[in-house]
């Protein structure tokens, strides 16, 4: 079997796991859904393996393989086909994203067990699987931006999973709104490509770009900065992020699997492929506003107090990371530590949902408290992923985030400027990693925390209420459902977790400076045409790697000592630096921003456009202009048909003589 | 004598039934003179038809002719009707294709 055949079976597993669920929709019993959805995606990952085995067979030099079934549209000037493309970069994605969905789907086979829409989620879960590995492995820019809308549709579906919640249903719209955006830059990008390259085929855009377009031209950086446009919609970056920590509305698993570990990766993997190498400025772009993610989404990580959302603010500031690098040029640092972000991020949502479980269905940190002895093996996770996160060392956030900044102060100049945010953030990072699982599982046990370790049971609420407004819900099909699982007592979730907590430790060994150079290795084939390579000196590694323990530790202790050493120190502070607090509790203004110079103009204009345009001159002018016209040839037309036979003769007569007139007068 | 006599009377005898189709309001005078019309044409196709000493003219004749045979049955046949339903026999009267 080929590279390509391999592939194929990937894109195809999921697709049929989704068309055989949707048939049987109603006639799975039990969990049997949960089931087959994973049976899916592990044959999907089990062949995207099969898929890197056979690539390192071949020579480097020839590790680009596309594949094509069959012809979509043939005309002139464009040929599209079904084509996929597998490389190093593209195989790199589907292991990290078959892999990752694969324990996510699981952990929903018995998180997800109360639920009344239990086939149906595993539906839109696997359709979800499927959008994103036809978006990684397009061939074609037809198949990317398919696979780009099916994305956003899938995310839309699962957001909104509970969608008799009415801020559910309000998250999904947003987001796909926002997704929208992105779509429309994406393809407008493509168009600006398209115009001088005229092929769609990827391969051939990359190897006729060089030749078109000057290093830096108008076109290519407007192209580019279009693509950004999409990348940063589809990552959540700074300015069209406010959909993702709504996003944290729908169920936990889709957090951990669409807003952490593989949807909002999309944007790294778009500005890795595509030809950012020749548009620098467009690369400068990227980078400046992937730092300032990172920073922003830190620091109102730190005022957030939704457990969820708190770690959707963390995965904006960690693909503010990953984005920083790859338009910088760093390629395969961004994407290792995508793949790190991937276990680990996935790992602290699933813990996340776990103690969300035991608080029967409150997220809010300011209820929980001391959950560590009712609920000993999510702590353990999530400390696990937390270090990890925070970049600690020997996990595995620590290699690969300062690989990244390693090769961005390797650059020089004012790159140095966002080395210092991306350890600032680093620093961040640490502290609201900590601050949130010192509230959630040290102190005094909660009342939830409390039934559990006392009595042994979960805390059930009398009544289900929306923990984000507090209305009261049912738990038929469009809300939660009646039960909440705690990993404790799920063994598939224990197993899921189990196995990315393994991950999220051990998984830095693919990209240890000086040691191992497996990623670096594997991905060179795809980058080889960049311009751009970086060397780090072993003095800027080392220290890199001194300073970001130092600083990972520096926020773990101020974590403690805060919230866990002299607690009321908090308040104190937020006191003391209250306009700050203030703008962070507020996230920045961003929705607000948002609503005053994009939403209510355009629902100004929309009023406008309706009460003026539409009444005065499309009601008025066009349809009134038209039917009076109409009425009035009519009127005339109709004063002719006298009813009068002779009359009617009287024409007949007057017309064939003036006929016969002007032809003896012509003769 | 040349054609132009010939076709002067038909013309004549045509404009003549033209008139009484247009101003007369009984339809049995009307259809009288749509005979007038038919036999004006009729004659000018005679007409020709000696001037080239060529039959198609004639057999062309007869064929008016019996058009108008039919259209008289028809045309007779639609007046009786109005007779027996005791309508006003009076083209101006039925005017129902009036818009």
């Amino acid at each position: 079997m080929s590279a390509t055949t391999a592939a194929w079976i990937v894109l195809a597993a999921p697709l049929a796991g989704t068309i055989i669920m949707s048939l049987l929709f109603n006639r799975l019993p039990g969990r049997s859904a949960g089931w087959i959805a994973t049976a899916a995606i592990a044959v999907s990952f089990v062949f995207a393996l099969v898929a890197l085995v056979k690539l390192q067979q071949l020579a480097p030099a020839h590790r680009e393989l596309t594949s094509s079934l069959w012809s979509i549209v043939r005309t002139t000037g464009v040929d599209a086909n079904a084509s996929l493309l597998v490389d190093p970069l593209s195989v790199l994605m589907i292991c990290v994203v078959a892999g990752v969905s694969t324990l996510i789907h699981l952990y929903s086979v018995s998180y997800m067990s109360g639920d009344r829409g239990y086939s149906r989620f595993f539906v839109y879960l696997n359709f979800f699987v499927f959008s994103m590995l036809l978006l990684v492995l397009a061939g074609n820019f037809l198949l990317l931006i398919v696979g780009w809308a099916f994305v956003g549709a899938a995310s839309y579906m699962l957001i909104s999973f509970w969608y008799r919640r009415t801020t559910a249903t309000r998250a999904g719209i947003k987001a796909f709104v926002i997704n929208v955006v992105g779509d429309v830059g994406l393809v407008l990008g493509t168009f600006f490509i398209f115009r001088h390259t005229h092929t769609l085929d990827l391969v051939a855009t990359f190897h006729v770009a060089p030749k078109v377009f000057a290093s830096g031209s108008g076109d290519v950086t407007a192209g580019c900065l279009l693509l950004l446009v999409g990348a940063f919609a589809k990552s959540a970056q700074i300015p069209l992020h406010t959909w993702l920590p709504d996003a944290m509305e729908g169920p936990t698993p889709v957090s951990a699997l669409i807003h952490a570990a593989t949807m909002v990766t999309a944007g790294v993997y778009l500005i890795a492929r595509m030809l950012f190498q020749l548009a620098p400025a467009a690369g400068d772009v990227g980078a400046v506003i992937g730092a300032a993610t990172l920073l922003i989404a830190g620091t109102i990580g730190l005022a957030a107090t939704d457990l969820k959302r708190v770690i959707a603010y963390s995965t904006m500031s960690q693909i503010g990371y990953m984005i920083m690098a790859v338009s910088a040029g760093a390629y395969a640092a961004g994407l290792f530590h995508l793949m790190t972000h991937a276990f680990f991020k996935a790992l602290l949502f699933m813990a996340a949902g776990s103690v969300i479980g035991a608080m029967g269905g409150n997220q809010s940190l300011d209820r929980m408290s001391g959950m560590r002895r009712a609920l000993p093996f999510t702590f353990v996770c999530f400390i696990i992923g937390g270090l990890a996160l925070s970049g600690i060392p020997p996990f595995s956030g620590f290699f690969s985030k300062d690989d990244i900044l390693a090769q961005i102060g390797s650059r020089g100049g004012w790159y140095w400027g966002l080395y210092v945010a991306g350890y600032l953030g680093a620093l961040l990072t640490a502290l609201y990693t900590f601050r949130m699982i010192f509230r959630a599982f040290l102190g005094e046990p909660c009342a939830e925390a409390r039934e559990l370790i006392d009595h042994g049971h979960l805390f059930h609420p009398e009544q289900p209420t929306n923990p984000a407004n507090g209305e009261v819900e049912d738990t038929d099909v469009g809300f939660p459902g009646p039960e909440h699982v705690i990993a404790e007592r799920a063994r598939p979730m224990q197993v899921a977790m189990g196995l990315l907590a393994l991950l999220a430790v051990f998984g830095g060994i693919v990209g240890i400076p000086k040691t191992t150079t497996w990623l670096d290795s594997f991905l060179a084939p795809t980058f080889a045409s960049s311009t751009v390579h970086l060397h780090p000196s072993n003095t800027l590694i080392y220290f890199g790697l001194a300073l970001g323990t130092a600083v990972g530790l520096l926020g773990i202790l101020i974590a403690w000592v805060v919230w866990v050493a002299k607690p009321g120190t908090a308040p104190v502070i937020a006191t003391r630096l209250r306009p700050l607090t203030t703008l962070f509790e507020n996230k920045w203004y961003f929705d607000e921003l948002i609503d005053a110079l994009v939403v209510r103009p355009s629902a100004w204009f929309g009023s406008f456009a309706q009460g003026t345009f539409e009444r005065l001159f499309v009601n008025g002018a066009l349809i009134g202009g038209t039917t009076a016209v109409v009425r009035a040839g009519s009127a005339a037309v109709r004063s002719a048909e006298s009813g009068f036979v002779r009359y009617y003769v009287g024409f007949i007569v007057v017309g064939l003589t003036a006929v016969g007139l002007y032809f003896l007068v012509q003769s | 004598m040349t054609i132009a006599w010939y076709l002067a009377v038909s013309a004549l005898i045509f404009a003549i039934g033209a008139g009484g189709v247009l101003v007369r309001r009984n339809p049995l005078v009307v259809l009288l003179c749509l005979e007038l019309m038919l036999n004006a044409a009729n004659l000018a196709l005679i007409g020709f038809s000696r001037m080239w000493g060529n039959g198609d003219g004639q057999v062309f004749a007869l064929i008016v002719m019996v058009v108008a045979a039919c259209e008289v049955t028809v045309g007779l046949g639609v007046i009786v009707a109005m007779h027996r339903l005791r309508l006003p026999v009076d083209v101006d009267t039925m005017r129902e294709l009036q818009g």
